[in-house]
């Protein structure tokens, strides 16, 4: 049986990482936890040996169970009956054994009875779990909303509900409505504060993943009369009080085992959570910032199980007396989608080191004063954790499409059949691209961080690393796709139209990520030889596409923005 | 009701995955080519201890191993998975043990346990495939034993139900307590670790692997008791040492070979007693039993 964790070395080398150490530090604030909980880690060491013993326990539930369990699950799907969400019978089996083993609110405080890991191997663990079934990661990542509880919830609140989730209890941010998707402004499930001070909700969500869960984050309007997104307040709905029920559930393209719910609420009851008006504008901006790194791992997730699904396949497909993979068409798909993997987990890992690097400040903020010099490294990890997280929901979530695709290319014929888990994978990568924030969504998010240097300085960051000799090629290379993306981004301001700057806010974008993947790829190679030939496919790949989008904006008059207009 | 529950479990080398080399030239296992695993059954073994357990609050289970030092292992293992305690029953002058000196050292060791409620195994080793040690113990301790079991289905006014999984069907049987059951690989599958016990069991250690620690940690060690494994050894259980170790062993192998299977054919046999007479004759005659 197989254990996706040890079976794959590279998780090991991004836990690794320099920057852990200081993270694993502050988290931990300096070890005082040990002499209250028997679990806690007595020094540095012994935490990466907790998160690495950990993701062990996850890797074999993974490759075993839950691997195993995927394709019924698929079949299966999730159902609705009695205005209740089912899950599939593989699905119940793996949340079942994941409470057993204690994953749930991995990154909880060890007072609510979590683990207290940094994001970084809860993320981790969400691209093992990814890589066993897609739909499950949804529902098991879910607990992430705890984050937004603790973040923004009353002590009182944090008390109530982050044990239940650190027992496994579930969760769910009931946010999309059927005329509020990508413009969640338009939010209308409406909250009403009795005379007594409590709050009832009354309405219809739509497309709530787990939508059934124990524990919802509710997004409604509790400010009659207001329109946009300062009248949205965030309340906790408890299953216990009933008050929602499903009337559907969506019959989806993938991830079938995890139920997207249609919810109406009667009078249910639910609690505010924080300050009212604050719903939208900074709880579920927060709480939307964590899914999207989650919605990332699950990307990388998707992009390893096609990377080796095609890999196998190609070893052992035999035509014309040879292996396939044996045919230059064949091997180049392969180390296309491994660098496009590696790619992608190396950016997944450096925004996760950098949420956990603001978050275990901002943790710390609530404890105690924080001193200038720690306020300042706050403020530039939270700015850099910010130009990331779209990024690499952005990048990752595309890549894994296309290593979806190429998964069954390799495949050929048998590929488009239901036999092969190729097809389940193109299928369960889709949504990816889409929710948590559409890639167009991302380049929203992320556009600014182009125009206003942030990539840049990151870039200067990581060229003024010393690499090893036989990477410096490569490091200056990177300098000049750099110069080209300088005058792109000089060229689009240049312009001086929103309109325009939007239109090429995809370009600019894909540029700075793939100089910035390159950089972290040519940084892992410098700690680890067995990143050189991804880094080195990356950058054949990182050269063309940077040269195709410099030479479109070079090329692009602003008055041939009208051919665009539909 | 509070069970106090035994789990006998054994370490053994992982014959599923057998290389080239895990038979030496002489026919005996090359232990040092085979990773050493939880012997399969003993986990679905305590999975049905772990459950009586959840049942029961307040019960204890405790895996008791028999094996060489390093067997401490999977007693860690057990603790990963929700059991509270183990015994490494392990001694020079056990080495080289059969069943059924295996099976009166681990009687020797149950009994100084003492005041147990229900023992529980699994069927047999997948290094000996022998199954009898578990059904020797019972007759060792003149407790009634329920074999192949697949589930235990209840507990309580001092009987347990028991469902067992046969070759042509399932039997569900009742049994008086103290009793021994062991546990077919049908039976549910083993929880997985707990992310909490293992951080918290991960320094757990016998005596012997105590030693080899720096002061530190043995200091460390010594403050906290749940986390020192116990060894026990055979004038500790109190065992006669002509039954015990290869002294105590009737069964002597005179040689191994490799066989490798040609024969297709079935046979289909009557139920009857001419007929199974005639096939034991014939068996005995060509040296496959007896």
């Amino acid at each position: 049986m197989a254990n996706f964790y040890t079976d794959n070395p590279d998780l090991r080398h991004h836990l690794n990482h320099p920057l852990m150490r200081k993270i694993v530090e502050l988290k931990e604030r300096n070890y005082t936890d040990a002499e209250k909980f028997d679990y806690a880690p007595l020094n540095f060491e012994d935490a990466m040996d907790n998160y690495d013993k950990v993701l062990e326990i996850v890797g074999d539930l993974c490759g075993g169970l839950i691997a195993e369990n995927a394709e019924g699950v698929d079949h299966q799907g999730a159902s609705c009956a009695d205005g209740h969400a089912i899950y599939a019978d593989g699905t119940v089996e793996n949340l079942d054994a994941c409470r057993k083993a204690g994953l749930m609110g991995i990154s909880m405080p060890r007072r609510f009875g979590g683990l207290n890991f940094p994001i970084t191997p809860y993320i981790m663990a969400a691209d093992i779990v990814s890589r066993a079934d897609t739909g499950f990661e949804n529902l098991w990542g879910l607990q992430d909303c705890a984050e937004t509880l603790y973040e923004f919830g009353s002590e009182e609140q944090r008390e109530k509900y982050i044990p239940r989730v650190c027992q496994g209890e579930t969760m769910s941010m009931d946010l999309t409505e059927p005329d509020a998707g990508s413009d969640l402004q338009s939010v209308m499930l409406k909250a009403t504060q009795k005379e007594d001070g409590t709050w009832v909700l009354n309405g219809v969500k739509r497309f709530i993943t787990n939508g059934d869960s124990d524990i919802h984050l509710v997004l409604a309007r509790s400010e009659e009369g207001t329109k946009d997104g300062r009248g949205l307040s965030m309340f906790i709905y408890d299953k216990r009080n009933g008050g929602v029920t499903v009337r559907r559930i969506e019959n989806k393209m993938g991830i079938k085992g995890s139920p997207t719910c249609e919810l109406v609420y009667k009078n249910a009851p639910a609690e505010l959570c924080g300050s009212r008006r604050m719903g939208l504008i900074k709880y579920v901006m927060a709480l939307m910032n964590g899914a999207r790194l989650g919605i990332a791992a699950q990307s990388v997730g998707v992009s390893e199980i096609a990377y080796r699904e095609a890999l196998a396949y190609a070893k052992e497909r035999r035509q014309f007396g040879k292996a396939i993979i044996d045919f230059p068409a064949v091997s180049e798909m392969l180390a296309v989608m491994k660098a496009k993997l590696d790619a992608s987990r190396t950016l997944l890992y450096e925004t996760s080191r950098f949420v956990d690097m603001y978050k275990v400040y901002e943790d710390i903020a609530r404890e105690r004063k924080l001193t200038d010099e720690e306020r300042a490294e706050m403020k530039k990890y939270s700015k850099l954790a910010d130009a990331l997280t779209p990024l690499a929901k952005g990048l990752t979530s595309e890549y894994c499409n296309q290593n979806a695709y190429d998964c069954i290319q390799v495949h050929g014929g048998s590929g488009f059949m239901k036999d092969y888990a190729c097809e389940r994978i193109y299928r369960d990568a889709r949504i990816t691209s889409i929710y948590e924030g559409t890639t167009q969504l991302q380049v929203v998010a992320a556009i600014r961080h182009a125009t206003t240097g942030t990539y840049r300085t990151l870039m200067d960051t990581y060229a003024a690393t010393e690499f090893k000799a036989e990477l410096q090629p490569m490091a200056e290379n990177l300098k000049a796709l750099t110069a080209l993306y300088d005058e792109a981004v000089a060229a689009v301001l240049a312009v001086g139209d929103q309109k325009y700057t939007d239109f090429m806010a995809r370009r600019l974008v894909e540029m700075a990520g793939n100089i910035i993947m390159n950089y972290l790829l040519l940084l892992d190679a410098n700690r680890n030889d067995s990143f050189v030939a991804s880094a080195n496919v990356y950058n054949k790949i990182a050269n063309a596409e940077v040269a195709k989008h410099s030479e479109f904006i070079r090329n692009f008059k602003p008055e041939q923005l009208s051919f665009y207009n539909i | 009701m509070s069970l106090n529950i035994i789990v006998l479990a054994k370490q053994v080398p992982d014959t599923r995955n057998v290389g080239k080399d895990a038979m030496k030239e002489d026919g005996t296992i090359n232990r040092a080519a085979l990773p050493a695993i939880f012997n399969p059954e003993d986990l679905n073994a305590l999975e049905q201890a772990l459950r009586l357990k959840d049942a029961n609050p307040g019960s204890t289970v405790t895996l008791l191993t028999m094996g060489l030092p390093r067997a401490s292992e999977i007693i860690r293992e057990a603790i990963y998975r929700g059991a509270d305690a183990g015994i490494v029953l392990t001694d020079r002058a056990l080495g080289g043990a059969d069943t059924l000196a295996t099976s009166y050292s681990l009687a020797q060791a149950v009994k100084k346990i003492g005041n147990y409620d229900i023992i529980l195994g699994g069927r047999q080793a997948i290094d000996g495939d022998t199954a009898q040690v578990g059904p020797q113990i019972a007759e060792k301790l003149g407790i009634p034993q329920v074999t192949y079991a697949e589930e235990i289905l209840d507990l309580k006014d001092g009987f347990v139900t028991v469902k067992r999984r046969l070759e042509h069907g399932v039997e569900t049987v009742k049994a008086p307590l103290p009793c021994v059951v062991t546990v077919n690989g049908s039976a549910a599958d083993c929880r997985p670790r707990n992310a909490r016990r293992v951080m918290k069991y991960k320094y757990a250690v016998s005596p012997t692997e105590k030693n080899a620690l720096s002061d530190d940690m043995k200091a460390f060690v010594e403050q906290r008791p749940y986390l020192q494994l116990q060894e026990w050894g055979a004038a500790f259980v109190e065992a006669d040492p002509e039954q015990i170790g290869l002294a105590g062993s009737p069964t002597k192998v005179k040689t191994v070979e490799n066989v490798v299977f040609t024969a297709k054919e079935s046979r289909r046999l009557e139920n009857n007693d001419a007929q199974i007479e005639e096939l034991i004759k014939e068996l005995i005659t060509n040296h496959t039993i007896g």
